[in-house]
């Protein structure tokens, strides 16, 4: 199967300040990718990348073994259309309402009339269980809430790719893996290709099949494979640790001198 | 995703019996999607089966029309059997609430004259409540400043007696120069006509001290300034910054309005000063190229038409109108709301009120130096 997505020998920088260098992976189609690793280390950032917000330093990424940093600014806005982004916070515009964020993609780049995009935008927000907050504004939605109105406007043109950036971070455990379930049935319903960023290890075990750990010291790839390949047959001690919810004693000094609870 | 299958029928479906016959293709983005009347259903006996076998390629489209029937179906209390349905697009519909209880309208009142004037009265007492209480609570904190006791960082007020003092500089220059220049030139053309030109530098002189500086300074400071400081405090109060301070305990009236409105104060009344003479500059160029008038008889003219009375006038106006500009600008910015709109919506209020509000307060003036004989 060939990829749909992968990255290149990719070295991310703002100035002289190196993010993460000489990343490699393939994305394969149909499959839900997770970016790991801890706090910091960089994963958002690589999803930046990926989406086309942040030109690589170094080496470049491919769309369908397209490069897609070589390509011209109109063609790597076609290949744009083909994404659906969640962001951190959702990233609603906020002066309009959940129902207009959802519509205005349908609005740019649709030909289709108002009554079409409303039975859409009703479906999509009913897909995230959130069909009666059409006319709310963001600034009147939980921050739950607000992630899945941004899922949905992200689902709005049925994009091939779907990035999510920490999709569960600060939901409720239920709430959390009501997501997981959507984002599972969304990939397996429309056959849309998942890249989430995540280190909310429940959701992690229960989506995705296939990733990359990155390291925040290192700063690069340590690990790849599917996360609970990574728990159970992981090779660094890093990566099981973190697959594991444990502290790698040998390699984090501990917080503050005194008495240490693991011996 | 797609098949690679290029020929597309349009979607159509049909009751067979107790079964829901679906045809073509269901793309969402093709907008062929057909609706499903809510009175389809009632030839049907207690369970509706799906046919699938002539339908194509499908993506939400399908979805958003089985979601239609899912809720007649309900509402008619029929069983919806989904099993002729690929298992992708079964979880998807699952996820799908069948009863969806609309929205309350929002109800809309008529037009009352009575309680909107009384809204707009109570607002009026309101706002003036809050700008006073605001005011004292930044004088106080200016007493305490004084006494070096204010929750205020000196950094942040020398970054807004920067912005609002010497950045601003070269804007009044332009502004007043030109007007200095205007009014020469009005002037000239009336007083030639009396042989009276040396008195165009009269006119110049008092109309800038009394008037002309301090009003276009402090319109210039109420676009430049008081703006931004309305953009800054609806964005801070966006990003939840305004709550922070709060719960930490740091007075907002200290920490942000006190260097915004205290710079202002500072840097007003020397942008005025500095206004009236660049111009009183701009009448001398003009007097001295347009009319029969030397440049020492124009500087001796304007020495004995301005007193220092007038000077102090239009400094106490300066002092009142930066006052009203911090201030007001501050307020509006505290009660912005949290969307982007709102930030420009801050910004474009605080600018308005701010130009209204001054010349209002520049009338007011002018009558009370009626009254007193200035």
């Amino acid at each position: 199967m060939t990829a749909l997505l992968s990255a290149r020998d990719v070295t991310l920088a703002f100035g002289s300040k190196v993010i993460q260098r000489n990343l490699s992976f393939d994305v394969r189609r149909g499959s839900i990718f997770a970016v790991m690793g801890g706090s910091g280390c960089g994963k958002s950032t690589v999803l930046k990348a990926l989406v086309g917000l942040l030109r690589p330093t170094k080496g470049t990424t491919l769309v369908e073994s397209e490069d897609y940093w070589a390509a011209t600014e109109a063609r790597r806005t076609a290949i744009g259309r083909r994404f659906g982004v969640l962001f951190q916070s959702g990233a609603l515009w906020s002066a309009l309402t959940v129902g207009e964020n959802v519509a205005l993609p349908l609005r740019m780049f649709t030909r289709l009339n108002d009554a079409a995009i409303r039975r859409l935008v009703r479906l999509k927000l009913g897909l995230v269980g959130m069909e009666n907050a059409v006319d709310q504004l963001p600034s009147e939605l939980s921050g739950g809430m607000r992630k899945r109105a941004g899922l949905a406007r992200a689902l709005a043109l049925d994009p091939d790719v779907l990035f999510l950036d920490e999709p569960s971070a600060g939901l409720d455990p239920i709430t959390s893996s009501r997501l997981d379930d959507l984002i599972l049935n969304l990939r397996d319903g429309l056959g849309a290709t998942i890249v989430m960023v995540s280190h909310e290890l429940p959701s992690l075990f229960a989506i995705a099949d296939d990733g990359v750990f990155l390291d925040a010291e290192t700063k690069t790839a340590i690990a790849h494979g599917s996360p609970s390949d990574l728990r159970d047959r992981g090779e660094d001690p890093r990566v099981t640790a973190f697959m594991r919810r444990e502290r790698p004693a040998p390699l984090i000094a501990p917080l503050a001198p005194g008495k240490q609870t693991t011996p | 995703m797609k098949p690679p299958t290029r020929t597309e029928t349009a979607p159509a479906w049909h009751l067979d019996g107790d079964a829901l016959v679906l045809r073509g293709d269901w793309l969402a983005q093709e907008g062929s999607t057909p609706p499903f009347p809510s009175d389809a259903l009632a030839g049907t006996g207690r369970s509706l089966s799906l046919d699938m076998a002539g339908v194509g390629r499908w993506d939400t489209g399908l979805i958003e029309f089985l979601w239609d029937v899912k809720q007649t179906a309900r509402t008619a209390s029929i069983v919806f059997e989904t099993d002729g349905l690929p298992e992708s697009a079964r979880k998807l519909l699952g996820l799908l609430p069948d009863r969806v209880t609309e929205p309350k309208p929002i109800a809309r009142r008529g037009f009352r004259p009575l309680t909107w004037l009384g809204g707009q009265v109570l607002g009026v007492l309101m706002e003036t409540g809050i700008l006073s209480s605001l005011l004292a609570a930044t004088t106080s904190g200016g007493v305490r400043a004084v006494a070096g006791r204010a929750r205020m960082r000196g950094i942040d007020l020398l970054a807004n007696v920067r912005d609002a003092g010497p950045a601003a500089l070269v804007i009044v220059s332009v502004v007043n120069f030109l007007l200095g220049a205007i009014l020469a030139f009005v002037g000239a053309v009336q007083l030639r006509k009396f042989a009276a030109d040396i008195y165009v530098a009269n006119l110049v002189a008092v109309a800038m001290v009394r008037e002309m500086a301090a009003v276009m300074t402090a319109i210039v400071m109420a676009g430049r300034t008081g703006g931004a400081y309305a953009a800054r405090i609806a964005t801070m109060q966006g990003n939840e910054e305004i709550d922070a301070l709060k719960v930490i305990g740091i007075p907002v009236a200290d920490y942000i309005l006190l260097p915004a409105i205290l710079s202002l104060v500072f840097t007003m009344p020397f942008l005025c000063l500095y206004g009236c003479l660049v111009g009183m500059l701009g009448g001398f160029v003009v007097s001295i190229a347009m009319l029969s008038v030397t440049g020492p008889g124009y500087l001796n003219q304007t020495l004995a038409a301005v007193a220092l009375d007038q000077f102090v006038f239009g400094f106490v106006k300066s002092v009142a109108f930066a006052i009203l500009i911090g201030v007001t600008s501050c307020r509006i910015g505290l009660k912005a709301g949290r969307s982007s709109a709102d930030v420009g919506v801050a910004a474009t209020t605080a600018v308005v009120t701010g130009i209204v509000g001054v010349i209002a307060v520049d009338s007011i003036f002018a009558v009370l130096a009626q009254a007193i004989g200035l």
